[in-house]
């Protein structure tokens, strides 16, 4: 859980996106989209998880912190999960967090959540595309969560 | 008022001098006036102490799973609904316990108070009217008046729970909760939200009153306390503050009973409930699952259905 360096280079902005993918379906079509040569922009980061019912809502409120632009979390379709209902329960888990986090102010488009099964290479890269679109525009974290070592200050600004 | 007294002392000696729990768990006057603290009486000598007013403003559920034995509790509203989310999550065995069930008209918001004459010195309730003394001037309030925000908009002041009830009963309209609060702050930009939760998390200092106060934060470990891993750096600034809260009401996503211990329980004035309400909302919403209105039933996130709403997916 370290610290996600930003550059300072003054290149294009290209954000940096924390992608939680469950092991059974997501990451394998993830897997499915690198072995089929899909192109898609290499804006995430994967962090694989055994089911997106493990993941945890301090994960998404903590990636947010250490600076990543945005979170991408993706799992089975509902009824296809590996242990029958975990992204059933992740379901309204993700429904509560998103709602949450938009209440205290953090833009809608940070945070994502989608299925994407093993046999969806293409649908993978499309979403990583349109994620990658949302949260380039709406630019870098300067959040609410990001700790800084002013504590907040110049976000303040 | 003074009868529900009587009657809860009464039964006290009675459930300690019959041996049927070890403990009554109830108020006694606190050492500030208006403060009422919570109270352990351990043998029928005691029961004398305790009192039931408009100050009794604690969540005594907070207590029941770290005081050992068989033990009998005062319970209005919400506390019977802290109760019941714990029974549901087998955090308490009905069978030590011993539920004394008030009905609640609200309890006092203290703040409104000192806000308007300083400091408390001196105060006095009498017939719904509370006289204050204070440091910058006395004033009498109606009770309507510095009732707390959460019991202004209660639809459980009668226990869910109890084995006996002492005193009437409140009669309670049946509409579905309005959430006007809530909704009025969604109502503004989400910039403005930004600006309003910024300047609440810049007031905490995290000294987790609020947590200590909760009935249904009972982790072994919070993970504000965990070191691996280590969520919080510990250092006190608004973003980890807002991380914090938000984690919290994460965690009591669909267990919130809306007691208001939280906030009244916040040294800094910290809008809490804003947080929580909004997780309320939400949750009643999108799963019409209120907390802790039953003994059975369970927590709102243990349950799902097929055809849980889903419009927060992404558009591809």
């Amino acid at each position: 859980m370290g610290e996600i360096q930003v550059e300072a280079e003054n290149k294009k902005y290209e954000p940096k996106i924390a992608a939680f993918l469950c092991n059974w379906c997501s990451y394998a079509g993830a897997d499915l989209a690198g072995v089929g040569r899909v192109q898609y922009p290499a804006t995430i980061r994967t962090i694989r998880v055994p089911c997106s019912g493990r993941i945890n809502p301090l994960y998404v409120l903590k990636a947010m912190a250490n600076g990543a632009d945005g979170v991408l979390v993706s799992g089975c379709h509902p009824g296809d999960c590996h242990y029958i209902s975990g992204n059933y329960v992740a379901r309204r888990k993700f429904a509560l967090i998103k709602s949450l986090l938009n209440h205290v102010g953090l833009e809608e488009d940070r945070i994502s959540f989608s299925w994407v099964s093993a046999a969806e290479g293409i649908r993978f890269a499309e979403v990583v595309k349109g994620v990658t679109e949302r949260v380039s525009a709406l630019g870098p974290n300067n959040g609410i969560f990001k700790v800084v070592d002013d504590g907040g200050a110049a976000a303040d600004e | 008022m003074n009868n529900i007294i009587n009657d809860m002392r009464d039964k006290a000696r009675q459930l300690l001098a019959e041996g049927k729990v070890d403990v009554v768990i109830g108020y006694e006057k606190g050492s500030l006036p208006l403060k009422a603290t919570p109270f352990f009486a351990h043998s029928p000598a005691e029961v004398d102490s305790l009192i039931w007013d408009e100050t009794c403003e604690n969540n005594l559920a907070t207590y029941v799973a770290k005081t050992p034995g068989k033990k009998a509790i005062v319970a209005k509203g919400c506390d019977s609904r802290a109760l019941a989310v714990l029974l549901q999550e087998n955090q308490l065995v009905r069978d030590d316990l011993y539920i004394i069930g008030v009905s609640c008209a609200g309890v006092i918001d203290q703040r409104k108070i000192v806000a308007e004459v300083g400091e408390i010195l001196e105060a006095g309730i009498n017939d719904g009217k509370i006289s204050v003394k204070g440091m910058a001037g006395d004033k009498e309030y109606l009770f309507a008046e510095v009732k707390d925000a959460t019991c202004q908009t209660c639809r459980y002041p009668n226990p869910v729970l109890e084995d006996v009830h002492l005193g009437e009963t409140i009669a309670v309209s049946q509409e579905a909760p309005a959430f006007a609060d809530v909704i009025a702050l969604e109502e503004k930009s989400a910039g403005e939200r930004q600006d309003y939760f910024k300047e609440q998390m810049s007031k905490c200092i995290r000294c987790y009153a609020c947590r200590n106060a909760c009935p249904l934060c009972y982790c072994q470990e919070c993970f504000v306390d965990c070191n691996s891993p280590r969520w919080l750096t510990g250092g006190v600034n608004r973003a980890e503050n807002l991380f914090f809260q938000a984690g919290r009401v994460l965690h009591l996503a669909g267990r919130c009973v809306d007691c208001g211990a939280c906030t009244r329980a916040c040294p800094q004035g910290v809008d809490i409930r804003a947080l929580n309400r909004k997780m309320t909302k939400d949750v009643y919403t999108m799963y019409n699952h209120e907390a802790g209105i039953s003994e059975d039933g369970k927590p709102a996130l243990n349950e799902y259905t097929t055809s849980d709403p889903e419009q927060f997916l992404v558009k591809e």
